[in-house]
């Protein structure tokens, strides 16, 4: 029996206890969709608690593991005082983004700025504003595209969630610059962020979001955040994950996407470091001819964990989906990967592949990988495949042979094995910018101790890598 | 002396492949070593690069005047051993080209030099693409992934010209090729042939020393060298096969 099992599961009780002492403040302010939901999610946290091991989509997860841990709840809203760029500063050279931040879990603007709409129609801030100014959209959206009561954590996101961001394009509109959300913890005693998004695309409109999950010290913290995204036909999403947080952070990453009649979406998660991450991704294919190609790229090192679990309903006839996950484990490192399809009955023609590699850098890191494909319709193609394995050795000792070092010649073999992945990424300078990340991360470069190194790529200190890795 | 090579013992897992072997080259040279199969000549070419695993137990490879037993691989291959591979390895998501200038720029700074400025080394590529009739395409893609078998022996050569060795390995480049693309494969090692550097060409079969003429062959029995002479030898062993030395060697 798994030790959080039999012990006192504090997490989960000051989970509870939070919400019962706050009740009034959570859902006398909201919406009553917003109200409704909290209440529900925190019937089922109560009644469910955390997931443990015993469930099996938490079986190998050390998130279970965790559940003594004690983390502050609650802290008051962060007052803007300064621009967050003077905290953090995350720079895409090259790469135009309209940047927002969320500081310990509170969005982070000036008052003016906490809901902005744009010449086009497009609204960005803050959740909590948003849902009073914008209701229709909440009763539509907000807890309906995900399953709140998936698990305790979905709950306790539900229940007690702070603030978030949210995003709406109107129908038809396109929006030029991506629009990227940094959130940080900066804060000195143990934290947990309980944060929700909900992101909706009007008929044939076209957004890129980034999602960047960072941290800008060692403090131990635990992130629980929820995004919705609703796509409404013909539209098109690009959504890019980085995570780079410290290695006593906790990440759960929940996402869940409804996809309209002909949407095209397009995911790219890139866990570069993290204490454990956890990413969710639950696409629903409710529209013929939609198309969600999912990929992700991690690295992970010491005694991290990674896991990544994606769910693809094709609920509906004609819809293509794909994944690819691929990732370097070193050092104890332990990982997770779960790709789930499910073909409705009268899904027919549909088409879904699935594929995960692995390169296993000591005999004591681990992956778990496993496909679960539940098809009910006769006419489709599915596949799956997945692999774990070693650097080629073969392959390592040709390289020196012509005279590359040990050490390229292991970073030019996984930066290879991994750009099949970040080659996905359409966006140029985006591209680079991963690459670029991944490079570093690869060489020992990328820690969050390094402060410097926190500023992604710096435009007048271009890195020089001994190979040009960004041309192969 | 460009190599000497002296009383080689090496094992694989215990075992021991090697077993006294004596080699000598000079710049300018062309050795052949011949013999049956599984008697110890890819473990030969091995030990000369360095290749993990082959634990040389007993004995010496001396290269430009240095012991060379506990160096490196890369550290060898920058001092001008260069290994043309019997099973030329595929390497996906790296490209030739990259391969190449990171190859040659590895060597350069080895020997204090600037890395190779862009359009010299596309000069040089275009040059030696040529000399050993190597189609361009293959160039943009990932090292040797989907060549056919000619290409990837070609490719070796390719490899060896642009990185000019001093001592050049050729194991069993004439396996699985055509007469035409043997005939490839000589002409780029005739090309590079001079008195500033030597050749070891491993082969089961006679017919690659019709094209790339050897100064000495040696043939190689349980781990050692039985029997060396002129090129007449090959053409001996061509007529008479190897039991004849065989039986000699194990009366």
């Amino acid at each position: 029996m798994q030790k959080s099992d039999t012990i006192y599961k504090l997490l989960e009780t000051s989970l509870i206890n939070e919400f019962e002492q706050k009740q009034v403040a959570l859902t006398g302010s909201c919406h009553p969709v917003v109200s409704r939901s909290r209440i529900n999610g925190f019937e089922f946290l109560k009644d469910n608690g955390l997931p443990d091991r015993k469930n099996e989509k938490w079986k190998n997860s050390p998130f279970p593991g965790q559940y003594e841990e004690e983390y502050l709840l609650d802290i008051p809203p962060v007052f803007y005082d300064k621009a967050a760029e003077e905290i953090f500063r995350c720079e895409i050279h090259g790469f135009w983004a309209d940047t927002y931040s969320m500081l310990n879990g509170w969005y982070y603007s000036t008052k003016e700025n906490q809901l902005i709409t744009t010449g086009d129609g497009v609204v960005v801030g803050s959740i909590l504003k948003a849902q009073h100014q914008y209701p229709e959209l909440f009763e539509k959206h907000f807890g309906n595209i995900a399953n709140t009561e998936q698990d305790g954590f979905t709950a306790a996101n539900t229940a007690l969630f702070k603030d978030g961001m949210f995003i709406y394009v109107p129908d038809g509109v396109e929006v030029k610059n991506a629009v990227q959300l940094i959130k940080l913890i900066n804060l000195q005693e143990p934290l947990m962020v309980n944060s929700r998004n909900l992101i909706i695309l009007g008929k044939s409109s076209r957004l890129t979001f980034l999602h960047c999950d960072d941290s800008v010290n060692h403090t131990p913290g635990f992130i629980n955040t929820l995004t919705e995204v609703y796509m409404d036909e013909n539209s098109s999403f690009e959504l890019y994950k980085l995570q780079n947080i410290n290695d006593n952070t906790s990440l759960i990453n929940n996402t869940f996407i409804h996809q309209e009649r002909d949407s095209r979406l397009k995911v790219n998660i890139l866990s570069l470091n993290g204490g454990k991450i956890r990413n969710e991704l639950h696409v629903n294919l409710m529209g013929q001819g939609a198309d969600a190609d999912i990929n992700g790229v991690y690295l992970v090192d010491k005694q991290q964990h990674i896991d990544n679990q994606v769910y693809i309903n094709h609920a509906v006839p004609n819809c293509h989906s794909n994944e690819l996950f691929k990732g370097v484990l070193d050092e104890e490192a332990s990982g997770i990967f779960n790709g789930y399809i499910y073909v409705a009955r009268d899904a027919q023609k549909t088409n879904a592949f699935q594929r995960n590699n692995n390169i296993l850098m000591t005999p004591k890191a681990t992956i778990d990988t496993m496909p679960f494909l539940e098809i009910y319709a006769d006419d489709v193609k599915c596949s799956h495949g997945a692999t774990v394995g070693q650097l080629d050795d073969e392959a390592l000792f040709y390289m020196m042979q012509r005279g590359i070092g040990r050490e390229d010649a292991r970073l030019l073999l996984m930066f290879a094995f991994l750009a099949e992945v970040t080659s996905k990424v359409s966006i140029e300078p985006l591209r680079i910018s991963y690459e670029d990340m991944i490079k570093r991360r690869l060489r020992g470069e990328l820690s969050i101790c390094d402060k410097c190194v926190l500023h992604c790529s710096e435009p007048d200190k271009p890195i020089e890598f001994d190979i040009d890795l960004s041309k192969i | 002396m460009l190599l000497n090579i002296k009383n080689l013992h090496v094992a694989i897992n215990g075992k021991e492949i090697l077993k006294g072997l004596n080699l000598s080259v000079n710049k300018g040279e062309v050795h052949a070593i011949m013999g049956p199969n599984g008697t110890g000549k890819s473990t030969l070419a091995a030990a000369i690069t360095g290749r993990e695993n082959y634990d040389i137990t007993k004995g010496e490879i001396i290269y430009d005047g240095e012991t060379i037993n506990d160096m490196a691989p890369d550290i060898r291959a920058n001092k001008g051993i260069f290994l043309s591979f019997q099973y030329p390895v595929e390497i996906p998501g790296v490209s030739m080209t990259n391969f190449m200038r990171t190859a040659i720029n590895a060597q350069r700074e080895f020997n204090g030099l600037e890395a190779i400025p862009a359009g010299e080394f596309l000069k040089k590529m275009e040059e030696m693409k040529k000399l050993v009739d190597i189609n361009t395409k293959l160039t943009k893609r990932s090292v040797n992934e989907g060549f056919s078998g000619g290409e990837k022996k070609k490719n070796e050569i390719f490899q060896m010209a642009m990185l000019e060795p001093k001592l050049a390995i050729l194991d069993e480049t004439d396996s699985g090729l055509d007469i035409d693309a043997l005939k490839v494969v000589a002409r780029g090692v005739n090309e590079l042939r001079s008195t500033d550097n030597a050749f070891v060409v491993i082969t089961h079969y006679q017919r690659l020393l019709d094209y790339i003429v050897p100064d000495f062959v040696h043939v190689m029995y349980d781990g050692r060298i039985v029997k060396s002479g002129g090129k007449g030898l090959a053409f001996e062993l061509e007529e008479k096969g190897y039991d004849w030395i065989i039986d000699q060697e194990d009366e």
